[in-house]
Formats: C-alpha cells, structure tokens, sequence
C-alpha cells in the first residue's frame, strides 16, 4: 500500500482531468513527472477514477516506451540514438556512461537511484550529433569523455542538495 | 488580454505590434531552438537582456514611427536552421548573423555592434576562408526558398504579437470573412498541395472528404508525432512558428466544419508543448481560438496531446487511438480516418508542415503555391540536414531540387573532405541514395521510382566511415523496437529479419542469409496492416540494392570496409614496431595477446573481445585495427 | 447488393460485411486466425490476404465487397506468404506441440498442415511466461499464445469485463491480466469464452478428469453424474453425429460405460430451480419491492453482479442453480445409508460451463462447509474421457437416466437456451388451456435472435415486464438503464454467454451459425419431445418436498445469506 500523500498527489492530478478513457495517457504522464515514475497501486485507482479497467489501464500504459513502473534515477539520461547521432558514434557515449554508471541495457537505474540511463529514437537535435538529454536538459556533440564529465558533474550537483 | 472581435481590429493590433516592432532600436535575436539551447543559448539570452537594461543607443527613428525607449531589444527567436554553428545571434537591423555565440561574447558584440555598429569578424561565419556577414549570402541559407520557415528565426515564438506582426492570422481573417468554407477547401485543393509527412496524399482531397460526411462533428488533427530518427523539421516549427501552424488548423477546422482540434506531440519535445501551450493560451486570449473567433461566429478548441515514446503512433489510426487514451496500434481500414477517425468521427489528420503551408495559400493564392516545386509536388519541403554534411540543420527547399544540390551547395559539402557514400532519406520507411542517384530530382513521385520516399525529410549524409549494413540494422532494429505487435508480418518479420542482421554483422552470416531477408522484406511489403510495417523493411532492401557487395563482404570476406562492425574488427600488432615490452598482454582482459622477450607479440583472433584495451595499452601504437 | 468474381467464378453478394464472408459463402475456406464474425475486425493475422486483378494485395476481413470487382485467394504468390506467416508464428510458439492439450484441435497446427509447412527455419522461442493454473476454471499459457486477439475481444468486447488484454508491444507484446497478475486475482468471471475462441492451447479447461477418474476406479466409491440440458446437444457432433442432435440417452449409456453408478440429468434440477424461483417472483410481484428479480442459475454472471454491480446483487434470486439443486438434493438422499450402501459418494455434474467448476467452490453455496457437487467436467471433458476409453459413442445404445433424479420437464431441458430459464418460470404461471397458453409464451418474444430481448407477460389480467439478456456486455448495459430509471423490468433472465448455455465455456469448440443454430432448436425440440411441460408438473420434482425437503427449502435448496 502506498501512503497516502501519493493519493492526495493523484487526487490533485485527477482534479485537472475529465473522467474518461482519453483523460489517462495526461493523467499517467503527470503522475510520471510527478515520481518519475508510475506507482503500481496509483494505476488502479486512476482506472477508477476515469471508468476504465484496471487491465485497460495498465495494457495502455505497458505500450508507452516513455511509461515506467520502476523507479526512476532523479537524472534520467536519455542518450538519442536516431539515425543522425547513430552514424555520428552516439554508442560509444551510451556505453562509457553505462560503465561509469554500472548499468547495463537491462539495469537502467544505479542503486542510489541518481541516474537512469536509456535510449531515445530521437531528439531533434540531430545536427549536435551525438546528443543525450539530462531531464529535460538537451546536451550536444558528446563525446565518451564528456559523458564523464557530465556524470561527474551531475554527482557534485546532487552533492549540493 | 483584449479579444480581437473583428478583422478590423486584427489589423489595427497589427500595425500596432509592427510598429512597436519598428520602434526597437537595435533588434537581437538568439536563437532558441532546441540545437541552439543545447549549445548554451539561453546563457547568451539572459546575457543579452542583462546588458540591453544598461545600454541605451541613439536612433534617428522616421517620422511616422513611434519613438520607443532607447533599449536594444533582445529576443528569443525559433530555430535559424544553422544548428551546427549555434548559439546564433542576429543582430538587426543590420542583419549580422554571429556563430558560435558565448556568454562572454556578448559585451564585445554590444559594445561594437550594437553601439557602433561595426562588426566583429571572429562571430562571423567562415566557409574556406571566406566571411559571411548577412545570413542570406552564407551558401547554407542562398539556396533555400522559405515559406514554411518564413517566421521561423525572426520572430519571438512566445510572443503572439510578434506573430501578428509578421502576418499571421490574416489568412485566418480572410478565410474567415472573405471565403466559404468550400472556397476555402478549392483553394488548398487547386493549390496540390501534398501532406508532408511522408505519404504525400492531396491535403484538400481529405479536407473534402471529410466535409461532405454526414456526421456534423468533426475533428481536425495535428500530426507532430516527428518519430523518425534523424527528423527535426516539425519539431523546429512548432518550436519556432508555432502560431503558424495554429492557424493553418483553424483554417482547416473552418473549411471542414470542425469545433475541436488535436495537436498531438512528441513527449521528447519538451520545448515544443511548452510553447505550442502558450501559443494556444495567447490565442485563446486574444479570441483566435474558442467562441466566436474575431467575431465570425465560429467556434474552435484546440488541445495537445503528448505522445509517450511510440513511434507507430506516427500512423493516423494509431495516433488517433492514442489520443483517445488507447494504445497506439493501427487499425484496418476501412473506415478510413476521414470517415472515422478521432472518437469515430470524420477527422482531418495532417502534419505540422502541411498546416503551417495553408497560411500562405490563403494569402498568396493556389497558383502562386504551384509556381513553386514541381508540377506534381508544389511548394517546399523541410528537410533536416544531418550526419556527415558540413552545414547540418534544417533547411527548406523548393520540391524537384535535387540531393546533389542540397549535399553540396546547401550542406557545403561533406565534413572533413569525407567521399560521399550514401544518404538516407525518408528516415525508417525510407532508404539510400547512392552517388549516382543524387542528380535526380527530389519529389514526391521521382524519389518513389528510386525505390524510397521523400518521408517526412530527414536526410542523413553517410560517408566512408559507415556501414551500409550496420545502418540496415539500425533500422531494423529500431523498426523491430517500434513495432506495435498487432499484425504477423511486422512483429515476426522484422524480428527474424534482424537476427539475420545482427547475424551478418557478427560475421556469422550464410550467403542464404541475403536471400532470407528478401524472401522476408517481400512479405511484410506486401502483407503488413499498416503503412509503417509496409515500409519497415525498405532500408534493408535499399542498401540490399546499392550495397550487396558490402554485405556479401561481412557474409563471406568477414570484413566491414568501414571499420564499424565491432566483431569483423581484427586488432593486429604490427610486428615492425612491437618492441616486446608486454604491456598489451598485460592490459588485455581475456589473455588473448602471447609473446616473449625480443619477440613480436601476436593478438589471438579466437579469443580477442576487441575490446580495444591493447591499443590504449600500446605505448608505441604498434597496434592497429582491420 | 452487387456480384464479384472470386477465382473466375461470379458471386453474389447481399449485406455480407466483408469480402472474407462472400468468398466463404462462395464456399472457399480462406483460413483466418483472428477473425470471429461475432467479434469486431481486427486484421492481424493476415492470412485472409486477396488479390485483386491489378495485383493488389488487401486483407478480405476489412475490405467491403463491391460490385464488379475481381479477386484472386490463393495465387502462388498468396498461398507463399501465409506460408510464411504460419512458419513466423509457429517460429514464436512454445511448441511442445505432440504433448499440448490442443493438439489435434488446434488451428495453428491444422493451417500449418494444410499449407504444407514442413520446416520452421526460425530460431525458436524459450519459455518467457509461467502457466497460470490459479484459476478454477482455465489455464493460461502465454507462450502458446499467437496475440491474435481473439480472447481479448471476447471478454472485453462481448463481456465486459476485460481481465486479459494486451499489453507491452512488439515482439514482447502478451496478452497478460494487468501487471501479468493471477488470472484468479481479476475480474475474470470464469465464463471461459477466452477459451473458446483462442485457436491455440494458450487458454484451455481446467480440467478435473483425473480425480474423477481416480474415484471411477476405486470400488469402494460410488460415483454419480448429473448432466446438464446443454451438453446433450453439442456432444453428439464430436463423434460424428448429426449437428444439434439430442443425444442424452448415449451419454448416459457411455457414462454407465465409464464406471458411473448412476446418471442423472440436471434437468430435474432445473425444474426445482423453477419451482423456487417462481415461487421467489410471485411473491415479490405481489408484494412488491426492489425490482427486477435477477436470474441465479449462471455462475459467471453472479460473479460479474458481485463484482461490477455490488447493487443488484440483492436482486439475485436466492433459489440455487439447477446443479445446486440436484447436488444438494442427491446429497441428502445419499445422506441414506440405504442409498450410500457405505460407499464414499462423488457427486459429478458435467456442464457445458467452464464457471460451473467455480460456482461449486462458493462459500454461499457449501452446506456444513461441505461442496454439494464435488468435481465438474465440461462437455469437452466428458468427451475427452469418452474418447479415452475407447468407447465407440456412435455404436452405443441409448440408456435413460436413473432414477429418482432422472427426469426433468420441457421446461427443465430448455433452460440451456437464452431465455429457456425465463420461459420455463413464466410456463408455471400459465393457466387455462395448456397448449395454447404455452404457444403463447413462446411466441411471446422470449425466443428469437438478438442478445437482448424485451417482452410482456400477461398473468391474471396484469403486465409483467420481462427481460432476456446474453452476453455480460450487454447485461451491464442492461443494468446501467435500470440503474439510471431508463428501463424497467419484472423480471430479467441474464446468462453470461451469448445464446446461452448451448455456447458455454466448456462446450466443444468451433461452432459456426449452424452449428449453434442446431444446439439450439435441439433443445426446443426436445422441449416438444417431452411429455410434462412445467416443471411445477414435474412429479419427482414434487415428490422430493414430500421425502426429502420436508419444509427445508431455504437450507437446502437456496444460498446462504
């Protein structure tokens, strides 16, 4: 069972929403901002809420890349592997901040829940190939050095708080 | 906020704004798309406003302007397309166009550019030695016919006086008070224009069909669900010119009969809702979204969707099913999404460039918009520029241009005088074009009978340094990822279509192996339930085309020409310079470099990981790659 | 309205929704895995692929007839692809094919025969899920499972309740309950129409054959059936019999074969099912109270009720189901030491419900803690033990039922139909002549098409409004109207599978129109065959308050409040 301030949040997120079927893909994206990721048990109550099943809920929210059900690090790194940043060596980047990080392709977040490291299809930022983002943060022409840099970076700004 | 309640008030706002506009001494723009804010502009910005509150410039303004303070004016502006050489600022009127711009660059261009008016030559752009000081002239900008980008770079896209000032909603106004509907829907007919993203249907036939079904509620859809790899175009004018392409879906709205409308957007464009939201907010407060726009008496509501990471929702069906709160899989047609589509109802889906083109048709004319492309594709396309090309980033080109130009005179050639390999064009359901293709001209139908798709306009240059084959398998893999699972041939096809890939690629390919993935690509053309799992297989095919040596090379020479393929690398000590120090031995992981004193040492195939320790490891760089 | 030429041949076509149906009418089986006439179009599998004359390539499913055209539905190039498309799915498949229940009745494995695939060049897929055997009434094997959609709309779209559906996407796409929880833990109802229509083992029966078996073997257990109206007229076809054909006397025989001490049929229960609920209507319409009176008999519906509609249940008549009835009565004559002759007694029902097997595991229904039926097999079931033993079912002589439980009137037996149960409560209320005064009912519109059937009775010179609903989807909007004051109904007759019990979870699968039109006039006609109309003429029915009930109708012949 979660606490109840997780309630309360979504009671919140409920109140800016029409309770329908179209409502939960906002609903489920602001629950996401709000955690960085979905609560389990917060699915359910959203399906409720918004008159739909619990199993319709979960099956549209399992089809978003972008949805998860797992804690999320508080830098999440989505490392942009379009096509642009593809053939401008983004792997390499992905790789060295996985090793920095100790994760892997099925380990996204490191334990201290600081960072979660995924891929993304695509940016917009093709011409600062290889791109990644930081949250919502956008950082260009990145080479395996400055992923170091940067994780090093994003450590001491967690450090501060 | 005051509502405009007539087109006469629309254009007093106008002249106002204009003049506002006019009265700002020195205008300084920084662009803020994404590409430039990622390179540190927004520093730049919030440099720029610090240093404008300080310094006052003397004018001598015309008469019949409204003398404004004294304050350089600094904007944020949508993307300029000349991402590479970002941060970008603009100053004008003179028009200087500085690259590369730093927050500490930014009392230097103050103190000789804004104040006195001269230039500073290290901001410029520089191609081979020579300075570009006016966008214009720069080789990136000579080529390219704006209409779609028009605003895009010159106005603050968070301003919607800016908008109004620059000419928009004035299409609105017109169509709104000098045409019918069904005037409106001949217009965009007679105009031929194409939807651009990637299927190139007759815009108007769909406003058409949907206006004459029976059922009166109807929905107009917005399309910037931009998921191919490599594609950024939509992105930068939702970014930048968002009220454009507002007002493009009013006007369809108008001309089909629709009192809702959908824009529904990528979630990794963080940048583009947030300023499509305000867009949307200012328009409503100014009464050009809501009751009774201007005062015509018609009503729109325009709300936005954010994807979530679902490439397939790029498809009509899919998207709209995902703003119904579904999961974005296709469904079959019929009916079609103009009989049935958002909530069941008829539905005009277009993309972010198609609406933001219908402004100036309105304005300008249908037979204007045709004098421009080609007869059968009429108009410009956006295409973002990327990979190996000097100048990447967006760019718009009049149709029936061809990639030679675009690669060599726009692009300005390939980066560190690189040999042109390939470019790939229509992103995942595209496919490449070889050096031999580039003198053909790039439209709808001309591209089609080289076997890919002018796509919604990603165009990435590909050099030496890439694999053809390892690109296949990008985009098998990402096609495979991607995939909604609903219907056999995708799901299936494109899963054992990328085990043989990935199979090739690893060296462990059979020369079967190439005809396996026809036999599979063949299937899924012809079998898949939508438009996406057709065309999935098409980057394979293409490179299967153009590239077959490469592939039989990987397959039987167990050799990747471009050194990309981690696992057909071959890390060889160079005998002549190994000086037997053992230092690579020691730093390899897996044990798989012997030798002894005096001894060349050897790196074992069989056991070598390539990882690349042992170069790293060498201090005589006696090892090298193969 | 139009003709098209399908391979040469000119066919007509009237309102058929899609070309698949006019070339199956033109009689050609084009194969299909995902198609259901009764569920809406889904267009996966892609195996009804046509071509038209410029070579086109278009799914049949989707594609509406029109006039003139011309299509082509098995070129080489055709028969190639869903080659392919049966080698891919079979490459995906958890194929432990030659030991999997569905082997012989599989649709995948049947198509991948008839187009002649020999080899699956693929590599082949590992197990990823686990079986779910939490429920009492399925299994789930999700590696079987082609993600073809059937089961997802069927329970979401024909019953509402949506426990499965799909959900990841791509090749890890599965159809999984939420968060891939125990199917138990869901809304699911136990109706077990997943089942049906999954062409795969990816949803089968739970099937309890082996105790039952078990308990056939051992001497010093005596064993007895009771089967229900529905299974008499959809067995017979699995042993090449006539569609819709009562074979009721065969089964007893061929149950007697099996070691079965005494075979009794559930129609008599039925009939005490009538008896107590008619009793239960008269009294609240002549009372009045909280109206309609909801329907008892089908177990997934009770579940659906609780789960979805917690405010009717109160509406649900208290009188227990046909095989509670005859459970619990058996169960107090076997309490006899003269009928148990010291033997440990197993109370069997076959059913052609897969909820059945749950329905008997209610709290609200066990006596002293005790189960009144202890095991049920479905129609499939019986016809597996059938098949296993050897039993030449077409060469069998029929036998009747025993006695004192093994008759049941018209009534009784038409209670597997949609509306049978409504029909036979309103026949007791019938008077004056006999004859016309049923013919009268029946004509009523209690009979006919549709899901939902609206109609008035006249009893005694008063109107009482009544409602026949099939199909959970429906019944919930059914209900929503009575909630929301925009129907109202005396009475309301709700099963949870479309056209009833004839088309239950655990009947024999792959019945087309025909098919299900036969069970059902099987079950009309032998209503007619039958001597004794009304249950309330039922005179075991009645001799049972005499010798057994003795004034205990409410423990033992109605659920625990």
């Amino acid at each position: 069972m979660l606490d109840e301030s997780f309630y309360k949040k979504a009671d919140e997120i409920l109140s800016h929403h029409s309770p329908q079927e179209s409502s939960l893909i906002p609903i489920i994206h602001e629950i996401q901002e709000a955690y960085n990721y979905v609560p389990v048990d917060l699915l359910p109550y959203v399906a409720k809420h918004i008159g739909i099943t619990e199993t319709k809920a979960y099956s549209v929210a399992s089809f978003y890349e972008r949805f998860s059900f797992e804690p999320k690090g508080k830098f999440i790194i989505r490392v942009c592997d379009g096509t642009a940043c593809h053939v401008r060596h983004s792997l390499p980047v992905l790789e060295r901040l996985r090793s920095e990080l100790g994760l892997s392709d099925k380990k996204h977040t490191t334990d201290d829940m600081l960072f979660t490291v995924e891929t993304v299809s695509c940016l917009g930022a093709c011409s600062l190939a290889p791109a990644l983002m930081v949250n919502e943060h956008v950082h260009p022409a990145m080479t395996p050095d400055k992923a170091t840099e940067l994780i090093k970076g994003l450590r001491e700004e967690a450090a501060k708080l | 906020m005051k509502k405009i309640t007539s087109h006469e008030e629309l254009k007093e706002l106008r002249k106002n704004v204009e003049a506002k506009i006019k009265s700002e001494p020195v205008r300084i723009l920084v662009c803020a798309g994404t590409g430039c804010q990622a390179s540190g502009s927004l520093k730049v910005w919030e440099k720029m406003c610090e240093l404008a509150k300080d310094t006052e410039v003397q004018v001598e303004f015309a008469p019949e302007i409204a003398h404004g303070d004294n304050h350089p004016a600094v904007h944020k502006c949508g993307c300029l397309g000349f991402c590479a050489q970002g941060p970008l600022v603009r100053v004008e009127p003179a028009g200087v166009l500085y690259t590369k711009v730093k927050p500490e660059d930014c009392e230097e261009i103050f103190e000789i550019t804004v104040k006195k008016n001269e230039i500073i030559h290290r901001l410029l752009y520089n191609m081979d030695g020579c300075e570009y000081i006016n966008q214009d002239k720069i080789p990136f900008y000579l080529d390219q016919t704006r209409i779609v980008l028009k605003n895009c770079g010159n106005i603050d896209p968070e301003s919607i006086d800016e908008a109004i000032a620059s000419g928009t909603y004035e299409a609105l106004a017109q169509a709104l008070f000098t045409m019918t509907p069904d005037k409106v829907i001949q217009t965009v007919l007679d105009s031929k224009l194409r939807g651009r993203g990637g299927g190139g249907f007759i815009a108007g036939k769909k406003w058409q069909q949907v206006a004459s079904q029976p059922e009166k509620i109807r929905y107009v859809v917005c399309n910037g669900d931009e998921g191919d790899p490599g594609a950024f175009m939509d992105c930068s004018v939702m970014e930048g010119d968002p009220h454009r392409m507002i007002e493009g879906m009013i006007i369809a709205a108008y001309a089909v009969g629709a009192q809702e409308g959908y824009i529904y957007v990528r979630a990794e464009y963080p940048l583009a809702v947030k300023r499509l939201n305000l867009a949307i907010q200012q328009a409503t407060e100014y009464g050009l979204l809501g009751e009774n726009i201007l005062g015509s008496g018609f009503n729109f509501k325009l709300n936005i969707n954010r994807g979530a990471g679902a490439f397939v929702c790029g498809e009509g069906s899919a998207l709209t099913a995902s703003i119904e709160g579904k999961r974005g899989m296709p469904r079959v047609k019929p009916p079609r999404t103009v009989e049935q589509g958002l909530f069941a109802k008829p539905t005009v889906l277009n993309n972010v460039e198609t609406y933001a083109n219908v402004p100036m048709i309105i304005l300008a004319g249908s037979q204007w918009f045709r004098s421009i492309g080609t007869e059968n594709s009429p108009g410009t396309k956006t295409f973002s520029l990327t990979g190996a090309v000097r100048n990447t980033g967006l760019i718009e080109v009049p149709f029936g241009i061809t990639p030679r130009e675009i690669i060599f005179k726009i692009g300005g050639g390939l980066r560190d005088g690189a040999k042109f390999k390939a470019v790939q064009i229509g992103g995942p359901s595209g496919g490449c074009l070889t050096e031999k293709q580039l003198d053909e001209p790039l439209d709808f139908d001309s591209v089609k009978k080289l076997g890919v798709i002018v796509g919604s306009g990603g165009l990435v240059v590909m050099d030496e340094s890439t694999c053809m084959v390892e690109v296949a398998r990008f985009f098998m893999e990402f096609t495979h990822r991607e995939s909604c699972g609903k219907c056999v041939p995708c799901r299936e096809g494109t899963l054992r279509m990328l085990e043989i890939l990935e199979r090739i690629v690893a060296g462990q390919g059979e020369m079967e192996d190439i005809e396996r993935l026809r036999t599979l690509a063949d299937l899924i053309i012809h079998t898949a339930l939508c438009g996406l799992g057709k065309s999935a297989p098409l980057p394979v095919v293409s490179t299967l085309n153009s590239f077959l040596d490469e592939y039989i090379e990987h397959i039987q020479d167990k050799k990747c020409r471009a050194h990309v393929c981690q696992k057909l690398k071959q890390y060889i000590i160079e005998p002549t310079k190994c000086k037997s120090c053992s230092k690579c031995a020691r730093g390899c992981p897996v044990q798989a470099i012997s030798g002894a004193p005096k001894v060349p040492y050897v790196i074992n195939q069989d056991k070598c990981i390539k990882c690349g320790a042992c170069i790293e490891a060498c201090p005589f760089k006696a090892i090298y790659v193969a | 309205m139009g003709v098209m030429k399908i391979d040469g041949y000119n066919v007509e076509f009237t309102d058929e929704p899609n070309i698949l149906s006019v070339i199956r009418k033109a009689g050609i089986d084009l194969p299909t895995l995902c198609y259901h006439s009764e569920l809406s179009i889904y267009g996966a599998c892609r195996l009804c692929n046509v071509e038209d004359d410029k070579g086109r390539m278009f799914a049949s499913c989707s594609e509406r007839p029109r006039d003139g055209m011309s299509i082509k539905t098995s070129t080489p190039r055709l028969v190639r692809y869903r080659r392919m498309l049966i080698e891919l799915m079979l490459a995906s498949h958890h194929r432990d094919c030659t030991t999997c229940v569905k082997s012989g009745d599989c649709e995948l494995q049947n198509l991948a025969h008839r187009l002649g695939v020999s080899n699956v060049q693929w590599g082949y897929r590992e197990r990823k899920y686990e079986k779910d055997f939490s429920s009492p009434s399925i299994v789930r094997d999700p590696d079987k499972c082609i993600l073809c959609g059937d089961c997802v709309r069927v329970c979401e779209g024909i019953q509402g309740v949506n426990a499965i559906d799909f959900a990841h996407r791509g090749t890890d796409a599965m159809v999984i309950p939420a968060f891939n929880k125990e199917i138990a833990k869901t809304d699911c109802v136990n109706c077990g129409q997943c089942r049906v229509v999954c062409p795969t083992g990816a949803i089968s029966i739970k099937t309890n054959i082996r105790p039952v078996w078990e308990a056939l073997a051992d001497p010093n257990v005596k064993v007895f059936a009771q089967v229900a109206p529905a299974v008499r007229v959809a067995a017979g076809q699995a042993f090449g019999g006539t569609k819709g054909e009562n074979v009721m006397g065969k089964i007893v025989a061929a149950l007697h074969k099996l070691g079965f001490d005494e075979v009794y049929d559930t129609t008599f229960g039925a009939d005490m099912t009538i008896l107590e609920e008619s009793k239960e209507f008269l009294e609240l319409y002549k009372k009045g109270g909280s109206f309609p009176l909801l329907t008892s008999c089908c177990p997934a519906w009770v579940s659906f009720c609780e789960k979805r509609w917690p405010e009717f249940v109160p509406n649900i008549s208290t009188s227990y189901s046909p095989l509670q009835m005859l459970g619990s009565v058996a169960r107090e004559y076997y309490a006899d030491p003269e009928h148990n002759e010291g033997k440990k007694i197993l109370s069997v029902a076959i059913m052609p419900c897969t909820a059945k097997k749950a329905e008997i595991l209610r709290e609200d229904l066990k006596r002293d803690g005790k189960q009144n039926v202890d095991y049920v097999l479905t129609t499939e079931e019986m016809i597996t033990m059938i098949k296993r033993a050897g039993i030449r079912f077409d060469r069998l002589e029929s036998e009747a039922a025993d006695m004192p439980f093994g008759m049941g009137s018209g009534g009784g037996v038409i209670f597997g139909n949609s509306g049978g149960v409504m029909e036979a409560a309103l026949r007791t209320l019938c008077e004056g002549p006999e004859r016309s005064s049923i013919e009268e009912l029946r004509n009523s519109g209690v009979r006919g098409p549709g899901s939902l059937r609206e109609f008035t009775f006249n009893y005694k010179g008063n109107e009482i409004k009544a409602a026949v609903v099939s199909g959970l989807a429906e019944a919930d909007a059914l209900l929503r109207r009575i909630k929301n004051g925009e129907s109202f109904y005396h009475f309301v007759e709700i099963m949870a599978c479309r056209r009833g019990c004839i088309m239950g979870g655990g009947q024999p699968v792959h019945a087309g129109v025909r098919t299900k039109e036969a069970r059902k006039s099987g079950l009309y006609e032998s209503d007619v065959a039958t001597q004794i109309k009304k249950s309330n003429e039922n005179p075991l029915a009645l001799s049972v308050y005499e010798t057994l009930i003795k004034g205990r109708e409410h423990e033992l012949l109605h659920k625990r409040a």
